[in-house]
């Protein structure tokens, strides 16, 4: 295959960009955690339990098969997928590594543009999740907002009147909604002005994490920062309060990169084109350059010092030159040098085959 | 190494505690860890697992001891989950475990979500109606009062027959 059709194949629509202030927040996300009444939860729940819980939702979508405005949904199940197809859901953002490997019963909804992914049997019965491009936090409640009205419809789920939608960790409890923007902020931790944010974002009840989540480093200098809290603010409240700092964010970020360019421009334009050159020349790349690296291509594209390269490469390539899109480009299992070797081809070819 | 204890057994449980710089390490084996319970040589009697735990996850400790106490645990009976083993997990069983483990979660919920204990977000449209309805009660009350208060009579007869009419609406679901 060639591979400006894999990745066309390969593609989420959160990765093709496009959404507002695209030259600064990747991605914004919005998850409900929703649980059935009268099932326990799925660490303790049995097999069968679980099943039911599959077979519902599997009732629930044939029914509603002409549902317009959700666009067609899918439902796979984790045993009838391949460790690399899960490994590829997990790699895009959809699925969560203890769906795809521990979960039993565990299996994931999903929409046509990838937009939409309902997790079944993860820690809680549902987990919906909605991903968008670009800075559209609102967009993205709305969506999921209107998927749990439609799935509240058909099945009822645990709610008190106290402790609101009641989830298998306390920390999801109430409004069950994490919400989420994935920054890429090169500008910022060059002036080391992150150390000085990141206490202050915690202070506000609000999670910086890195791209893989939990426990992961901001590689690529790509930051998720998320609400803590879920009991006590509304939804919307939360979700505004995260927007406000991602709003605070953006413009500090556009400010460092003026002053970036003003008192150091040869300096920087040095790094970025050196990040270029190795990244259109490398023969073995390990992913911690390769995404530094790219961090810093994205960032010469945004201050327009690199032409002929789509802003996408950033969001694209994060994600496929991970192991499990690597070896799905490749078609055969790789070794960790292998995939160092793939990896830097894969690169080279992208820089090439841009279409503008 | 030898268990510090019974100076038989291979120690294979290693504890150091430093306090002012001061250094002390404790060698025990399986079998006198387990004698000596959760109080552990050397270290506080108050300091047990359980507390160690209870710790993290901000519980009342108070209600921990009991249990070992009791005879009874604390468990729900619809998934047979305790409360110690929740407490050790820090995961529910199922949606019934937030009504049998109640009012002791509150410290838990003031930690975790700073400070906030109830809910104030979105209510199920199909299951919660009864509940939007006491929201809505709630609210034209507090309307009533502030009427009331303004010397704003009119109103607030309104206010009251729409309250009547809600309360009815309740009483009937």
């Amino acid at each position: 295959m060639s591979l400006q059709r894999f990745i066309n194949q390969a593609l989420s629509d959160w990765m093709k960009g496009g959404g507002p202030d695209e030259d600064i927040v990747i991605s914004s996300r919005i998850r409900l955690a929703r649980n059935l009444t009268d099932i326990p939860f799925p660490l303790i729940a049995t097999r069968e339990q679980l099943e039911q819980v599959v077979a519902k939702m599997d009732k629930i979508l044939e029914k509603s098969k002409n549902n317009q405005a959700l666009g067609t949904l899918e439902l796979l199940r984790m045993e009838n997928l391949s460790s690399l197809e899960k490994k590829v859901l997990v790699e895009k953002h959809l699925i969560s590594p203890h769906l795809a490997e521990e979960a039993r019963a565990g299996a994931v909804i999903l929409s046509e543009n990838e937009s939409i992914s309902i997790m079944l049997n993860e820690e809680d019965h549902l987990r919906i999740q909605c991903l968008f491009p670009g800075f559209q936090l609102n967009e993205a409640w709305t969506q999921a907002n209107s998927i749990d009205d439609w799935l509240e419809m058909n099945v009822d789920f645990a709610f008190d009147e106290k402790r609101g939608y009641l989830t298998s960790c306390p920390t999801n409890v109430g409004t069950g909604l994490r919400a989420s923007v994935m920054m890429h902020l090169p500008a910022l931790v060059m002036s080391q002005q992150m150390n000085r944010i990141l206490p202050a974002i915690n202070q506000l009840g609000l999670v910086v994490r890195g791209i893989y989540g939990e426990g992961s480093d901001a590689l690529g200098n790509i930051f998720q920062i998320s609400n803590q809290i879920t009991l006590g603010r509304s939804e919307t409240e939360i979700i505004e309060d995260l927007g406000n700092v991602a709003k605070q964010l953006i413009e500090q970020e556009r400010q460092a990169r003026k002053r970036l360019l003003d008192s150091s421009r040869l300096k920087l334009e040095d790094r970025i084109y050196r990040s270029y050159g190795i990244l259109a020349n490398a023969r073995v790349i390990e992913s911690k350059e390769a995404m530094q690296r790219l961090s810093d291509v994205r960032l010469g594209i945004d201050l327009g010092l690199i032409q002929g390269v789509s802003s996408t490469i950033l969001n694209e390539l994060i994600v496929l030159t991970q192991p499990g899109f690597l070896q799905q480009y490749a078609g055969q299992m790789l070794s960790p040098d292998e995939r160092d070797i793939r990896r830097a081809k894969l690169i080279r070819e992208r820089l090439l085959t841009q279409e503008i | 190494m030898h268990c510090q204890e019974c100076g038989e057994r291979p120690a294979t449980l290693h504890f150091t505690k430093i306090i002012n710089g001061q250094k002390t390490e404790i060698h025990l084996c399986d079998v006198c860890a387990k004698e000596k319970g959760e109080a552990l040589p050397g270290l506080n009697n108050s300091f047990s697992i359980h507390n160690l735990l209870s710790g993290l996850l901000s519980f009342d400790p108070s209600g921990g001891s009991a249990e070992t106490a009791y005879a009874q645990p604390l468990r729900c009976e619809r998934c047979g989950l305790t409360y110690a083993q929740f407490s050790r997990s820090g995961r529910f069983g199922c949606a019934h475990c937030y009504r049998v483990f109640g009012d002791r979660l509150e410290p838990l919920f003031k930690k975790v979500h700073s400070g906030n204990v109830s809910h104030h977000g979105k209510i199920p449209r199909r299951s919660g109606s009864r509940l939007k309805l006491k929201r809505e009660i709630n609210v034209k009350k507090q309307k009533l009062q502030q009427a009331v208060a303004n010397e704003e009579f009119e109103r607030a007869a309104e206010l009251r027959d729409e309250i009547r009419e809600l309360e009815k609406l309740l009483s009937q679901e």
